[in-house]
């Protein structure tokens, strides 16, 4: 098979960054990640590369192939022109530390702040029950392997086009996970409100183009904790009738569970029912 | 010039950031220890995220009639009897609880029809006794574990590499030095106590399901500071990885294809597996195709039956040599495997029970496993031996210095049975957690770390970026991979063991001017020095272990010495360095508690 052209990225915060040439041979089926491999072993011992698992479960790898935020581990060069060079750059919407590795730890400061899984106090766990089309939205949800390439992608996040907070979506899907578990009891539509900023994402869905998980991040995730979040807050009939009975759960968007809409806000149900 | 290191002190340090480390991470923490967690890479990429198949625990939930008695015997008669008879009984008593807890603290786990929680079959399990979520079971069960340790306020230290434990005058450990890979800067960690939780070896070998960061570092550094390494001649050849593309080769397919009712058939479309299992255990597998395509039916309509599991449900031990027999005597696939079909089951169940796998097969090699079968060869998979541990509290043999998951040894004798890995990391976790908690809040005032190892670690450290010439870590990484690949894999004979330590002599000794070139942030080929060192040790207890064991058990086949040997039951191998040397020999294993004997060699079975 013939060589293919890779052009990676090098450089790091204090130097102006470059992109270097390397000529790779091709074994069939192999992907971006291998090419780099082979790069590092035989052309450039230091090229800083993050990966772990090269079976798309970790989320490791992620960079931008020919400008597209990709798993370099699932992303195959056969899928490109032989005779075009491809082009392997860092993800753009975190800060550089080193060729294609950059910081991701704003990431894990923000999972820090969503209030976690909360179930009911008084029910042990030996009585919890639920069904499988209770949790599939939730298990949709947990597929997510951290690749923050919908982090990468997203403009709000990538261009920095607000000041004030946006936790981006794969911190409302995690959020969308908890609220939509049939046993969650917590509230997170103020947290989403305010430190998650949700009311910024518009929509756009570049973030479900390029989740290596096919996690249908807007419909399933964003749209409808923003409708919880405007049910909860912006709704006034809910929110004078809230107040009248003096209730603190959230109304509106409480439907069947394992709908395309947010699942309950109460249990499902406890209890045997075999 | 040596930068000084950064200082970061704490009451436990855990090394390791899978399934064991962050479960003993909570435990300790929830002990109120001053917590650090370090780990090679991000948080929740460790090893544990490829686990797929799920967490073996007798919950009971598919078939009421197991029990952890039944899981203790499953575990006792996989692991050829050589297994920790404490660990494997702790290990069956406690999973069920450590599963719930899961469940306890978010973790989504796929349903039974009255609403609890599904267990499926695996090779080696009496009854379907894995609690899972598809076949990413390991992701969920980091996720739940790495969200729950973030609200315990323990510091994690990403992506910094250990390479010195520090040790006191009377052997005990004081601290950890190592590196933060983002600038290179080294960091010391004194601790009052320290747990290895850096799971396995598989890079020494070349066709391995493991990732990078499995370079055999606990095994290493324990050994260093005077620990004793047991088992290690038995590693677990898995029977299933993928054989092609070049680039994926090794890479794992779960055994839950097999657990589902997957068929292993070789080129001339024999189902092989019937020709394979040990005669003292045919009569728990089912003797027809009718009989095998009746439980594989009752499993997809969630029915209890009385047909007996397929013949492809043998332990990984016994399926890894029939398809490396299969592949020698010319009956292999094009490229070298052979095959493995669930696409007579329909498309939409398979999808539904194993999604990555649908994806794998389909993203990196064009397969559509609904439509045809998967080619798939033994790859390296899991270290049944490691460290010496104390049963109950993760103990290691040098005082303050505690292990769990799959740098610790024991717990699964000759062969692991699928599944119990997650549930070990668990069980073991929590554990270890624990002791290692109770010996710090044992200990009054602060570690004191000798400075005269710190600087000797510091200029380790730097060494391989000041040479100006020297060795590659790279080709000597590929050397030694390819001598544990031939010489030390699923068959082994005194000749190639021989030339294998031969081989591994020599690499060690050009491996004392490893040169690494760039500079000191994020570099791969600096990383690779400390890790090749540690493969290197690990590597010749491997070998030495194996050619000290003669005779053949589990996952270690000897040519020429082809039986088991019941002298050998009673016998660990154990690794142990003094001064640079390291030496083999045997330690006899206590008799087992009757009523435990009674339990592990009942007969019978599902």
């Amino acid at each position: 098979m013939p060589n293919i052209l890779m052009r990676v990225f090098r450089g790091s915060p204090k130097e102006t960054g470059t992109f270097a040439e390397f000529d790779v041979p091709v074994e069939e089926g192999m992907v971006v990640l291998d090419a780099l491999h082979w790069i590092q072993a035989h052309a450039a011992p230091d090229l800083a590369v993050r990966w772990n698992c090269k079976a798309a479960k970790c989320g490791s790898c992620s960079a931008e192939v020919n400008g597209r935020p990709s798993l370099t581990c699932k992303t195959r060069l056969s899928d490109f022109d032989p005779d075009e060079p491809i082009t392997v750059e860092p993800m753009r919407a975190f800060p550089l530390i080193r060729d294609l590795v950059t910081d991701v730890s704003w990431n894990y400061e923000i999972n820090k702040s969503i209030p976690p899984f909360t179930p009911p106090a008084g029910v042990p766990q030996s009585e919890w029950r639920w069904q499988q089309e209770d949790i599939e939205r939730v298990q949709e949800f947990r597929k997510c392997i951290e690749c923050f390439l919908c982090q990468d992608v997203c403009h709000v996040l990538r261009n920095h086009e607000i000041e004030r907070p946006f936790i981006g979506p794969r911190f409302l899907v995690r959020s969308a996970g908890l609220e939509m578990h049939p046993i969650d009891q917590a509230d997170r539509t103020s947290y989403l409100k305010d430190e998650g900023g949700i009311g910024f994402c518009n929509i756009t869905k570049c973030c479900t183009e390029v989740c290596p998980e096919h996690i249908k991040i807007t419909d399933n995730a964003i749209i409808p904790l923003k409708e919880r979040v405007a049910d909860r807050h912006y709704d006034p009939i809910q929110m004078v009738w809230r107040k009248l009975r003096g209730d603190r759960s959230g109304g509106g968007s409480d439907t069947a569970s394992g709908t395309d809409t947010a699942g309950p806000a109460g249990p499902p149900g406890f209890g045997d029912p075999g | 010039m040596i930068a000084a290191s950064d200082h970061h002190q704490h009451d436990v340090l855990v090394i390791g950031a899978g399934g064991a480390g962050l479960r003993a991470a909570i435990e300790a923490a929830s002990m109120g220890a001053s917590v650090g967690l370090v780990c090679k890479s991000l948080l929740g990429k460790a090893h544990t995220v490829m686990a797929e198949g799920g967490v073996a625990a007798a919950l009971g939930h598919v078939d009421d009639r197991d029990s952890w008695q039944t899981h203790f015997r499953d575990t006792m008669v996989g692991g050829k009897m050589l297994n920790n008879v404490r660990m494997a009984q702790l290990h069956a008593l406690e999973a069920p609880d450590r599963v719930r807890e899961l469940e306890e603290w978010g973790a989504v786990f796929d349903r039974t029809r009255d609403g609890r929680i599904l267990q499926r079959p695996f090779g080696g399990h009496s009854y379907p006794r894995l609690a899972h979520v598809g076949d990413r079971t390991g992701l969920e069960m980091i996720r739940t574990l790495q969200d729950r340790a973030v609200t315990t306020g323990m510091a994690v230290y990403m992506e910094h590499t250990i390479t010195h434990l520090t040790t006191a005058a009377d052997g005990s450990v004081t601290g950890a030095f190592g590196y933060r890979r983002v600038d290179g800067r080294p960091v010391l960690f004194p601790a009052k106590a320290i747990l290895l939780a850096t799971g396995g070896i598989g890079k020494a070998y070349e066709i391995t399901s493991n990732s990078w960061e499995y370079s055999g570092d606990g095994q290493a550094l324990a050994i260093r500071a005077g620990a004793d390494l047991i088992d290690m001649e038995f590693v677990q050849f898995h029977p299933t990885g993928m054989v092609w593309p070049p680039g994926v080769r090794g890479l794992l397919v779960t055994e839950a294809v097999r657990g589902e009712g997957g068929i292993l058939r070789n080129s001339e479309g024999d189902r092989f597996m019937w020709k394979y299992l040990p005669e003292d255990r045919r009569h728990e597998y089912a003797a027809t195709d009718e009989e095998a395509r009746t439980w594989v039916e009752a499993l997809s309509a969630s029915r209890q039956t009385d047909a007996r599991r397929p013949p492809e449900l043998s332990t990984r031990d016994n399926v890894a040599r029939a398809i490396y027999t299969e592949v020698r005597e010319g009956r292999g696939t094009p490229h070298g495997g052979v095959f493995l079909d669930i696409s007579y089951l329909p498309a939409e169940h398979v999808r539904r029970k194993l999604p990555s796998m649908y994806e794998q097969f389909k993203e990196l090699a064009d397969v559509d496993i609904t439509a045809g079968p998967m080619e798939v060869g033994p790859t390296t998979h899991y270290a049944m031996g490691g460290i010496r541990v104390d049963a109950d509290t993760g103990a290691t043999t040098v005082p303050g210095l505690y292990a769990a998951g799959e740098v610790s040894g024991g717990m699964h004798g000759a062969n692991r049975l699928g599944g119990n890995s997650l549930s070990d990391l668990l069980v073991f976790g929590q554990r270890a957690g624990a002791g290692a908690a109770a010996r710090a809040a044992a200990i009054p005032g602060d570690p004191h770390v000798n400075p005269v190892q710190v600087r000797a670690a510091e200029q380790e450290l730097e060494a391989p970026l000041t040479r100006s010439e020297g060795t590659d870590p790279y080709r000597l990484r590929e050397e030694l991979q390819a001598t544990m690949q031939t010489l030390v894999g699923i068959f082994r004979t005194e000749a190639d063991l021989r030339e294998a330590i031969r081989q591994i002599t020599d690499i060690r000794e050009r491996a004392a001017q490893l040169r690494a070139t760039g500079g000191r942030p994020f570099n791969p080929g600096w990383n690779l020095v400390f890790e090749l060192r540690n493969l290197i040790d690990i590597s010749e207890a491997i070998a030495r272990s194996a050619l000290e064991r003669e005779e053949s058990r589990g996952a270690h086949s000897r040519l020429d010495f082809p039986s088991t040997d019941p002298a050998w039951a009673s016998r660990n191998v154990v690794a142990r360095r003094t001064g640079n040397t390291l030496s083999v020999a045997t330690s006899a294993i206590p008799a087992m508690p009757d009523d435990l004997r009674m339990l592990a060699e009942a007969g019978g079975g599902a």
